[in-house]
């Protein structure tokens, strides 16, 4: 097929049904019949649209203002990240799983940490894995901030909520810059601990940084919730029904917006969360505006986490000293390991045949499958509300393309 | 939660003349799999989906997996006659030698699908299967009808591996572009050779810098010459 005989959104919209019969129990997109005056208007909403936060498009058909098709377009930022690391040593893909989702590196580097792990059966020191949660709950908080501050944005509050948003996220990455050497490009985690230790002074500041984010959490929402042009504008918007989320592999914060409780850190207790009290927020209305508010709710939950941890963190080595880091060769076998990322589930599924690369190296990223009910939340809103449900999904397209 | 023996009894009596065959997981992880065959893999799908006891609604990651053609090499006892000299007379004597077979073992495609359940919060079911072989049998049934999530996952293995997945609503590719030609995710997978040569500025004054250095050393051999002359 060619450039130029590929999709094209009006003529899925026009066109008489679906091209393939659809089959019993069939999970579609409902097909939306235009008001028949007038004519469908193409528009292509990327790659270059502001609010896609990268290169990304959404080939729309609307009828009036009303959208009738959407169709998202992927692959601008594709680089083969699981090829390339098919072809190097374990270690060797540490520091490219910083790249896959930047605003959050520290979690990518878990998730592969914890997949690896599991494929050799390397225990990790109680130490590490109390940083592991320190460093995964910080990296949440500014997660769920600075993805607040874009929503707003996309919004047309251009600036004011963004930067309270991101004067928190750069506490935190002064915390990360002084702990891995990066803001941003971590590179922390290692098979069986953590590259380099904590020191005091460092909890210290941690500590510091933690105390004052309550009030940082509440300034936010106080700052939001008395808007009313964001409450009129983000209520009843994007449902997402609790069936289709689950049907569709939806994970993180959309789930549980969409009222499914389901948060991988209660049902895996993966790393040492099951010693931690935490609530799981849910959604009841399913809307954008729920998404936002679970977003809000996370990060005081987060907030709950990093006192405990940090008030129970243990001396020790951060490394286990039989960790083998470097040219080792797991038994042949696969294992697959995941964690609860800020976006949703982020899984590593390694193949191992014995080599010292692995066979297969795959990234379940939750961007891309949280992308699946893009069409769906947005069929029949206006086309000015698509940029606000799709800052509601939260991606990075470093890992939708990956 | 069931053991994989236990689930794939449950599936062997639920759907009937369905074949599953356990892939044991050697390492420490000890997450086994069941293999299914492509026609059973939906009536498989609908009761993993369905039943009462699995409820397996929640399908999270769905690979592709390349395995080449293989030379598999055996090592085989045979028994033959050999003549030979024992003791100054000839002899038929019977030996058992070992020998190196190679054979080659054709290579398929995998798909392997992780299934969790939201309503019961256990997990990860491993299913696979398998296509016949990596050129022209490549259809595997798609699974998008039962779980969504297959959606553009099942596009992402279509683009990078090529399999086909039959009744897929929107099977085009995912990452590469319409026009893209091959599979990049397959081992024996080659880059095109598309160097593209682009002549620069730099090379413009490369080209000066030759045919000034030419003319210079033509006129120093023309001096040379006339030196020698005199």
């Amino acid at each position: 097929m060619s450039e130029a005989e590929s999709y094209s959104a009006i003529e899925q919209a026009a066109g008489p049904g679906s091209a393939v019969a659809q089959p019993e129990g069939w999970n579609r997109p409902p097909v939306i019949q235009p008001d028949g005056e007038g004519e469908l208007l193409e528009v292509a909403m990327g790659p270059h649209h502001p609010s896609t936060h990268g290169v990304f498009r959404m080939d729309v058909a609307l009828d009036g203002e009303r959208v009738i098709r959407l169709k998202p377009v992927f692959g601008y930022l594709h680089r083969n990240h699981e090829k390339i690391a098919e072809g190097v040593s374990y270690l060797s893909s540490m520091p490219y799983t910083d790249r896959l989702d930047y605003m959050c590196p520290l979690t990518n580097n878990w998730a592969y940490a914890l997949a690896v792990e599991k494929l050799t059966g390397q225990a990790v020191p109680e130490r590490a894995e109390y940083l592991r949660v320190i460093l995964g709950e910080l990296t949440r908080v500014q997660n769920h901030a600075s993805s607040i501050g874009f929503l707003i944005q996309e919004m047309g509050a251009s600036g004011t909520p963004l930067m309270y948003a991101f004067k928190a996220r750069e506490k935190i990455l002064d915390l990360f810059e002084d702990l891995t050497g990066a803001r941003m490009m971590c590179n922390y985690m290692r098979f069986g601990g953590c590259r380099v230790d904590a020191s005091a002074g460092w909890l210290e500041k941690t500590r510091t940084v933690v105390a004052g984010l309550p009030r940082f959490v509440d300034e936010f929402e106080r700052l939001l919730r008395s808007n009313e042009i964001l409450m009129a504008r983000t209520q009843g918007v994007g449902i997402l029904k609790p069936e289709l989320a689950i049907n569709a592999g939806v994970t993180g914060p959309m789930l549980r917006a969409s009222g499914v409780n389901y948060d991988i850190r209660k049902v895996d207790g993966y790393g040492i969360y099951n010693r931690f009290n935490f609530r799981v927020p849910l959604g009841d209305h399913w809307d954008v505006y729920d998404r936002f508010m679970i977003r809000l709710l996370e990060m005081r939950e987060s907030i709950v986490i990093l006192e405990q941890a940090l008030k129970d963190i243990p001396g020790g080595p951060v490394m286990d000293p039989k960790a083998k880091i470097r040219g080792f060769r797991p038994k042949a076998g696969e294992a697959y390991g995941r964690i609860e990322a800020p976006k949703g589930e982020l899984g590593f599924y390694l193949i191992s045949d014995g080599g010292p690369n692995p066979y297969r190296y795959r990234v379940r990223p939750p961007s891309l499958i949280n992308l699946t009910v893009l069409e769906d939340m947005a069929l029949g809103s206006n086309v000015a509300d698509v940029v606000l449900i799709f800052g509601s999904v939260d991606i990075v397209l470093g890992e939708v393309d990956r | 939660m069931k053991t994989v023996e236990e689930i794939k009894a449950a599936i062997e009596a639920a759907v009937p003349g369905a074949t599953v065959e356990i892939v044991p997981n050697p390492s420490v992880s000890a997450q086994h799999s069941l293999r299914v065959q492509p026609g059973d893999a939906l009536a498989v799908a609908k009761f993993l989906h369905d039943d009462a006891e699995l409820r397996l609604d929640f399908l999270s990651n769905v690979t592709g997996v390349d395995w080449p053609d293989r030379e598999v090499a055996e090592k085989v006892k045979v028994t033959r006659t050999v003549t030979k000299t024992v003791d100054g007379v000839e002899q038929a004597v019977e030996e058992t030698v070992e020998e190196t077979r190679k054979r080659v073992q054709p290579g398929c495609l995998e798909v392997v699908y992780h299934l969790f359940s939201v309503a019961r919060k256990h997990g990860p079911v491993v299913v696979r299967m398998r296509t016949v072989n990596r050129t022209d049998q490549v259809e595997l049934p798609s699974l998008t009808s039962v779980w969504r999530s297959a959606e553009f996952q099942e596009r992402e293995i279509f683009d990078l591996y090529g399999v086909v997945f039959t009744s897929h609503p929107d099977l085009r590719r995912l990452l590469m572009w319409d026009g893209f030609k091959d599979h990049p995710m397959r081992r024996d997978y080659v880059e095109p050779d598309d160097f593209e040569y682009e002549p620069t500025a730099h090379d413009e004054v490369l080209a000066r810098v030759n045919q000034h250095a030419a003319a210079q050393q033509a006129e120093v051999a023309g001096q040379e010459g006339t030196d020698a002359g005199r």
